[in-house]
């Protein structure tokens, strides 16, 4: 029986084709296409604060000192990208990094129960954050000053800045290692006066670039404070830590921070973050 | 049999071999070359090879990934484990994660609440006055109720308290004074008939204006009882009986709120705290308790509040106007000598936005007393403009300072002198404060709250000091020790109260 050529070629073309393909990954594993540290860290931030172009969440947040003793704190939170048109940020809202606000509505402990945080974020290296307070026994809108971001939010191990997101500019990154898994980054403050590690480490997954895990480190060169993501699920497609945890190393003490109905580009007018909305709270977005 | 004369027969066999030789041995290579990819704690050894690899360094170093990237929880000294969902996950699982988090204990019924043990001690004599300032428990009930479904963005709420006053001298509920066994703080429905306005109706609290413990523009009733013998801040706030329209358009929002009969404050008349009476002369405490003639027709004695505010940016503004009456009595009846509440409108202006590492506050108003514009009735109080700056700042971690100027001036004051009645003290035509707020928060999660107000009168030179120490023990348990500590000459604003320095102490409960 006369053999078709046409058959040879295709048979050759199959078998290059998956020799290929087992080739190419692995060519991009060995390190010859490692994004430059810079893509890194701004796709690193953009999958750890800026999925979708708003969402919702309910927080529960379980603060364990440094005894085992236990406080609580549940909240829902909406946050929403100003988007571009809105800023003169010009990227397409894919790359957006810029400014966002949130809104945070407090369910328990009983005397923080319907209070309202609200924050304006700026991204712009000179500009604070804008913080609101609204008290509802008194019906007081109140201004909040505080410039300082590495505090404690709401007595827990998370700082505000971890909850909002640290400004990809304040520190000089370095890759300092590429396992099979992670990229490894060390960031050094260009301020250092201004916070209390000398440099963090973070551990940031190669297939998805989310941060894993992130250590602090003091003068000496110890590590203090660990943050660790622990669950994560795709609501919508959209990557989500759905668990995280918050270790004060030197204490034993630590926060876990656990996200449930997560929600997506939700169409959340930008007028919810407003003072309107601190004296009627959204419960079209908060009740679930 | 024909034999077949193809060339290609010996040679698609042989071409065929070579291409999948080439690809075999290609494959080869490259499989052998590429590391594991398994993340730490898949591989085939299951957990007991994934335990044994635990503390160790592993080939590729770095944490375990979380479940949902991956891994299993189980990291190395030096790799975090990757979180479970950082692999193709079955849908089940995803949606066990979307569920939400069992519930702590909570009323059933959108009910929630405290329970509160309070109790305070003066720390000078008073002779008008009983030694024990407070001795109250206090069960304050709400229910709050989402409804949508009702009406669009509708919300009722219902805040009362059960009190026991051991100090009180009866136990007789009136709902406009707040006293008695039943205090109704709150009692409102809240809807939204069309997307550009918000309705709040019934008994409400409501706050506006820019200061902090100072009001200009905000002249909705203070209790300043409660202020004064050292009841939670909150209740600084009386609630009003009203009906508030909330329009919006933009960034420009109006407020009006139509108050149909006047709510005064709830202020010192004698029974819970002496003060001094220019009139008699001396402290005038609970054997003679101020008597007044309130306006208290309903639609006809009303009040109107309209506010008119916006921001550009981060910068808030604020155009305020007010009818009524003065909030205090601020005249007398020379007839009666009871105490009157004159007529008052109010108009003012406010400002509020980032200054520097803090916020900065203006703010002004002018108090028209409409039934003395020539300010030479000696019986009812002049008109007045009211200015105040305030600016604040975290100046060290977890500590918040706050300062504020505020100046009262009297217009018409040369009249007001001239028609003083013989033996009255004339007030100075310009009262000026000076305010402190430091507040500081210690321990690990916050829990501890340090506290103080300082109010420093510059030109009669009497302060109002308020101290407080607040500690959440638990989520639901709060403890609180405070003082409030009055100084000065007995005919100035705050050295009155003098006698009534107190410290006090509560034990909180909330569900």
């Amino acid at each position: 029986m006369r053999r078709n050529p046409a058959k040879i070629i295709i048979i050759a073309w199959i078998g290059l084709f998956t020799a290929a393909a087992g080739v190419i990954p692995a060519a991009a594993q060995e390190g010859g296409k490692t994004p430059s540290v810079e893509a890194i860290v701004e796709h690193a931030n953009r999958v750890a604060y800026y999925q979708g172009q708003d969402g919702r969440a309910d927080v529960d947040m379980r603060i364990i000192d440094s005894q085992g003793r236990e406080r609580s704190r549940r909240f829902t939170i909406l946050r929403r990208d100003n988007r571009p048109g809105e800023e003169s940020d010009s990227k397409n809202p894919a790359e957006y990094t810029g400014d966002q606000r949130f809104y945070v509505y407090f369910k328990s402990p009983p005397d923080v129960s319907r209070t309202v945080f609200m924050v304006w974020k700026h991204v712009a290296p000179d500009r604070e954050d804008d913080r609101w307070l609204y008290l509802p026994d008194l019906d007081l809108v109140k201004r909040i000053a505080a410039s300082d971001e590495r505090t404690s939010f709401v007595g827990s191990h998370f700082f505000y800045e971890d909850v909002s997101g640290r400004n990809t500019n304040e520190d000089d990154h370095e890759l300092v290692d590429v396992t099979d898994t992670y990229f490894v980054l060390d960031n050094t403050p260009n301020e250092p006066e201004r916070v209390e590690f000398s440099h963090f480490k973070m551990w940031i997954h190669r297939v998805t670039y989310l941060p894993i895990q992130i250590e602090y480190y003091d003068e000496r060169g110890q590590a203090y404070r660990r943050y660790t993501a622990l669950n994560v699920a795709r609501p919508q497609g959209l990557l989500t830590v759905t668990e995280s945890k918050m270790e004060d190393l030197r204490t034993g003490g630590h926060t876990t921070i656990t996200y449930s109905q997560v929600e997506y580009d939700v169409g959340m007018p930008k007028d919810i973050f407003t003072e309107r909305y601190l004296r009627k709270p959204p419960m079209q977005h908060i009740k679930k | 049999m024909k034999r077949s004369k193809n060339k290609y027969k010996d040679h698609p066999v042989t071409a065929e071999k070579i291409v999948l030789l080439i690809f075999v041995a290609l494959w080869t290579a490259v499989c052998s070359a590429q590391p594991p990819r398994l993340p730490q704690g898949l591989d085939s050894g299951g957990p007991a090879k994934a335990a044994r690899k635990k503390p160790e360094q592993g080939s590729s170093g770095g944490p375990a990934l979380p479940s949902g990237l991956g891994g299993e929880g189980e990291g190395t000294a030096s790799q975090p484990a990757l979180p479970s969902g950082l692999v193709k996950e079955p849908a089940s699982e995803m949606q066990d994660r979307q569920k939400p988090e069992p519930q702590p204990f909570s009323l059933p019924l959108d009910l929630a609440g405290f329970w509160e043990l309070r109790g305070g001690l003066r720390l000078q004599d008073d002779p008008a006055q009983d030694d024990v300032s407070l001795a109250e428990t206090r069960l304050q009930l709400t229910y709050d109720k989402y409804t949508p479904e009702l009406i669009s963005r509708g919300r009722f709420r219902f805040t009362g308290d059960m009190i026991y006053d051991a100090m009180a001298e009866n136990h007789d509920v009136d709902l406009e004074e707040g006293e008695g066994f039943f205090d109704l703080r709150e009692f409102w429905a809240a809807f939204t008939p069309v997307d550009f306005l918000d309705v709040k109706v019934g008994r409400q609290i409501l706050t506006w204006g820019t200061g902090n413990l100072v009001f200009l523009n905000d002249l909705f009733p203070k209790d300043y009882q409660s202020f004064f013998l050292g009841r939670q801040l909150d209740y600084l706030k009386a609630p009003s009986d009203a009906i508030k329209f909330a329009f919006y358009s933009g960034n420009v929002g109006l407020d009006l709120v139509y108050t149909p009969r006047f709510d005064a404050d709830r202020f010192v008349n004698g029974t819970r705290l002496s003060f001094f009476d220019t009139a008699s002369g001396d402290l005038r405490g609970e054997d003679a308790p101020l008597e007044t003639e309130q306006p208290d027709t309903w639609f006809e004695d009303h009040e109107v509040a309209l506010r008119v505010h916006g921001s550009l940016e981060a910068y808030e503004w604020g155009l305020y106007g007010y009818t009524g009456f003065w909030k205090s009595p601020a005249g007398t009846d020379p007839q009666t000598g009871k105490r009157i509440f004159p007529e008052l409108s109010a108009y003012g202006a406010s400002f509020r936005g980032p200054v520097g590492a803090g916020i900065g506050n203006a703010e002004f108003s002018w108090y028209d007393s409409r039934e003395d514009r020539d300010g030479d009735d000696p019986f009812v109080e002049n008109s007045q403009l009211r200015f105040l700056t305030g600016y604040e700042q975290e100046i060290a971690e977890d500590l918040t300072l706050g300062v504020q100027y505020y100046l009262e001036f009297m217009l018409a004051h040369h009249a007001y002198e001239k028609n003083l009645p013989a033996g009255f003290p004339a007030r100075e035509k310009a009262r000026q404060w000076l305010t402190l707020d430091l507040n500081q928060e210690l321990l690990a999660q916050n829990q501890l709250r340090l506290s103080l107000f300082i109010f420093y009168s510059t030109a009669t030179k009497d302060a109002y000091l308020r101290p407080l120490a607040a500690y959440d023990a638990t989520d639901r348990w709060k403890v609180e020790v405070g003082a409030n500590l009055f100084m000065g000459d007995r005919d100035t604003f705050f050295g009155q109260f003098e006698e009534n320095s107190n410290v006090y102490a509560a034990a909180r409960y909330g569900f």
